[in-house]
């Protein structure tokens, strides 16, 4: 088994968890929902804990956790890319602006770049068709994006160092 | 009660049963794939999943899948009308679209429940064509995963769930992709997979498999520098004849030792005479840590627990690690035979250790895993170098054209294949610590014991217990097989609560007799109760039924060893454990 490396502020904040859900087995997609709420994902030393703590088996808990496409075990980028798929930016080139995104940071949908600055989604309609197609880069939303102005908004990022 | 039709015939079952029951009740059996269970066990498999067992019921819309549909007041029920035998048809081509088509090589071929069903439904064509799923075979010491081949049944998943609480595998992923597997689709050998093989044994197809071994047994035994000797435990020779179509409970041992002749083995010995040695060792650990107990030694930990069952020794590693001082250090009867022979044998041929080949044949997948643990060589030389299963000396047999029903009865080589009664209940759940009692038992009280048989002992049941009364001194001892009932009375001994001085652990359910490398039982529980008769009239048959009264035992003593728990014989005979959480 990999041995649990998790921060003690990290276990006991899953305890905690665990615990206002009476560490019931039954709540386990409740817990997940929050541990990954607060984490931002699920890796398998969270897992671990979190079978520990409901005294389940961690197969088990990964089962759930494959189950459900809303969890995730890899990391999100510091800035994550979502491109919307829905009707109207799908009709208005989003496919093409995605293959640019992956071209361009070399990874697919569901990945993170190996430094770690963005990771890739694609979304369900975001209601604002009216921009389509329309990209988000974290919060900030960028409208009516053609393929040439993919690596523009990728270089603007790149230089952002957030927060040291 | 309720009264239904089934096939145009009345039956009257109990509130409560299934359609499935309810016709077999009658001799009418409906073809099933992912419903299995173990009678008189509380071992049931039934996810309602594969559908391979729909049943008309008149007057309602949908097909209903009999193995989770209750017989209800009036039903009428057809079993095999056009519309059902279409519809399994249909199930079963859908699961075959998705399914390597690998018959002809593959290692469950003739003991497929699938390739039985496709033959079954005469199916000669799959219509529906598909992606075929490509997953990575994950090999480890005892067992293959072809995940290709699963067919999401999840038997092995409650086996290992429910039955062992062990907890290794899980149904994962979604749709297309979803497959049993163990966390993080980490390989078996980095989980906590005990190698009990009690997933393999339930498994409907080629997908769990043994490690396959024949062909490195062939070689030895086709190399001139090699002397190859071969062991044989107790539960084979009360299952081995079925893989020759012989009746559940044949005892062929002798048979057994005549075809491993005929195979090219050097000399036949038998895993029975290390059973006795076990006991030796293990009884004295037993008698020692009582007398100190009853002298009033606070330390002196209690209960003793058996050790010769593999899976059961990684279970508490992984499990209970503060318990391992809990366990006898006697080495399992395999790793003893292996310790011996290796040595003693050895040097009486006069040969190099690297020039003795041992090859053990088991009734379990576990037991390859154990010979390949570290501390069971020197020098990397493994103390035994191939563990065979029940299964895979079949295969050899058949591969020899060897004719193995008309074969004549003959005896084990001298000397280590001789052994007591004591010996060969080993094989059974129950059986280890009857054998341990009949040698304690004389060496506590100074006196022969009374009677041989202790009833009190033996069954079926997952949880037993008994006291026996050692002239005076009552002895509390308690037997689990499966791992979910050794796993109750371990957190009995953690929490302080365990009344017992001695308990039996086997990991598979029934036993030995029940063990992952023996033929398959499909489900069928009265072949377990069978081959564990056949155990129980091997030993009344023998001559000697008390470990301590084998000469070859006693001579191995005088000769080599000392007296049990010398110090050759620890360093030979017993081991340590690990924590592995
Ligand atoms: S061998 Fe036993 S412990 Fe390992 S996966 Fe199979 S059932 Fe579970
Ligand atoms: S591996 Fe075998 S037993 Fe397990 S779900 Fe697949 S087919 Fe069934
Ligand atoms: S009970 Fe017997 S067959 Fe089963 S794992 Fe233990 S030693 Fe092997
Ligand atoms: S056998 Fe009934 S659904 Fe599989």
């Amino acid at each position: 088994m990999p041995k649990i490396k998790l921060a003690e502020k990290t276990i006991e904040l899953i305890k905690e968890i665990c615990a206002s859900f009476d560490n019931k087995e039954g709540e386990l997609i409740n817990v997940l929902h929050q541990v990954q709420s607060k984490l931002g994902y699920l890796p398998a030393e969270v897992q671990e804990v979190i079978a520990r703590e409901l005294n389940m088996s961690v197969a088990k808990v990964y089962g759930v956790v494959t189950f459900y496409s809303f969890f995730t075990m890899k990391p999100q980028g510091e800035f994550p890319i979502s491109i919307c798929m829905g009707t109207a930016c799908y009709v208005r080139g989003a496919e093409q602006v995605l293959s640019e995104f992956k071209r361009q940071l070399k990874i697919e949908v569901g990945q993170t770049t190996a430094d770690g600055k963005f990771s890739l989604s694609s979304l369900r309609c975001v209601g604002a068709c009216g921009l389509a197609p329309v990209v988000m880069v974290g919060e900030k939303v960028f409208g009516r994006v053609t393929s040439p102005q993919v690596l523009k908004i990728i270089e603007e990022y790149k230089e952002v160092n957030v927060e040291e | 009660m309720i009264n239904l039709i089934v096939d145009n015939k009345p039956v009257v079952v109990k509130k409560g049963t299934t359609v499935l029951q309810a016709a077999s009740s009658i001799g009418i059996e409906i073809p099933t794939l992912c419903h299995m269970k173990l009678e008189d066990m509380d071992i049931e498999n039934k996810p309602g999943g594969c559908r391979v067992c729909v049943v008309e019921v008149m007057g309602r819309k949908n097909l209903a899948p009999a193995c989770v549909t209750l017989a209800t007041e009036g039903m009428e029920v057809k079993t095999h009308s056009i519309r059902v035998v279409n519809a399994r048809r249909t199930v079963v081509e859908l699961i075959l679209s998705d399914h390597p088509a690998d018959c002809l090589i593959c290692a469950k071929s003739g003991n497929c429940e699938l390739q039985d069903m496709a033959h079954h439904l005469g199916i000669r064509e799959i219509h529906y064509k598909g992606e075929q799923s490509t997953y990575r075979e994950d090999t480890s010491p005892a067992i293959i995963r072809e995940i290709n081949k699963c067919i999401m049944c999840r038997r092995c998943e409650m086996m290992c769930n429910e039955v062992q609480t062990v907890g290794v595998l899980s149904a994962v992923n979604r749709g297309f992709n979803a497959v049993v597997a163990p966390a993080f689709e980490m390989n078996l050998d980095h989980s906590v997979c005990t190698y009990c093989g009690q997933c393999v044994a339930v498994c409907p197809t080629g997908a769990l498999t043994e490690v396959d071994q024949t062909g490195a047994v062939i070689r030895a035994l086709s190399d001139p520098s090699k002397t190859v000797i071969v062991q044989t435990a107790p539960a084979v020779r009360a299952a081995l004849g079925e893989e020759f179509h012989m009746e559940a409970g044949t005892l062929v041992t002798g048979k057994m030792a005549a075809a491993l002749r005929r195979l090219g083995f050097n000399y036949v010995f038998d895993t029975d005479f290390a059973a006795d040695l076990t006991i030796m060792e293990e009884g004295t650990e037993l008698l020692g840590r009582l007398s100190a107990y009853m002298k009033g030694d606070k330390n002196v930990k209690l209960p003793i627990l058996t050790s010769c069952c593999p899976a059961w020794v990684k279970f508490f590693e992984h499990q209970f690690p503060e318990l391992k001082d809990i366990p006898s250090t006697a080495r399992s009867p395999q790793q003893m035979f292996g310790a011996i022979a290796k040595t003693y044998f050895a040097e009486k041929l006069k040969l190099k250790r690297e020039e003795l080949v041992v090859v053990s044949i088991m009734p379990c997948v576990a037991k390859k895993y154990e010979s390949s643990r570290e501390e069971f060589s020197m020098n990397g030389n493994p103390d035994v170098d191939y563990a065979l299963t029940t299964r895979e000396l079949a295969r050899l047999i058949n591969l020899a054209n060897i004719d193995f029903r008309t074969l004549p009865d003959e005896n084990f080589d001298q000397p280590l294949g001789e052994s007591s009664g004591a010996g060969v209940i080993f094989g059974t759940t129950g059986g280890v610590i009857e054998a341990a009692v009949r040698t304690a038992y004389e060496v506590f009280t100074g006196k022969p014991l009374p009677r041989l048989d202790f009833e009190e002992l033996r069954g079926m049941d997952g949880l037993r217990k008994a006291t026996i009364d050692f002239n005076g001194t009552p002895i509390n001892i308690g037997i689990a097989h499966g791992l979910g009932n050794a796993r109750k009375l371990l957190e009995e001994i953690k929490a302080g609560t365990s009344e017992f001085h001695a308990i039996e652990i086997m990991s598979c359910p029934g036993g030995c007799i029940g063990g992952g490398g023996q033929p398959y039982h499909h489900g069928d529980v009265e072949i377990l109760k069978k081959r564990q008769r056949a155990i129980y009239s091997e030993d009344k048959n023998k001559k000697i039924r008390k470990s301590h009264e084998n000469p070859y035992i006693k001579k191995l003593y005088e000769e080599f060893l000392g007296e049990p728990m010398s110090e050759k014989a620890h360093h030979l005979l017993h081991t340590k454990y690990f924590d592995r959480s």
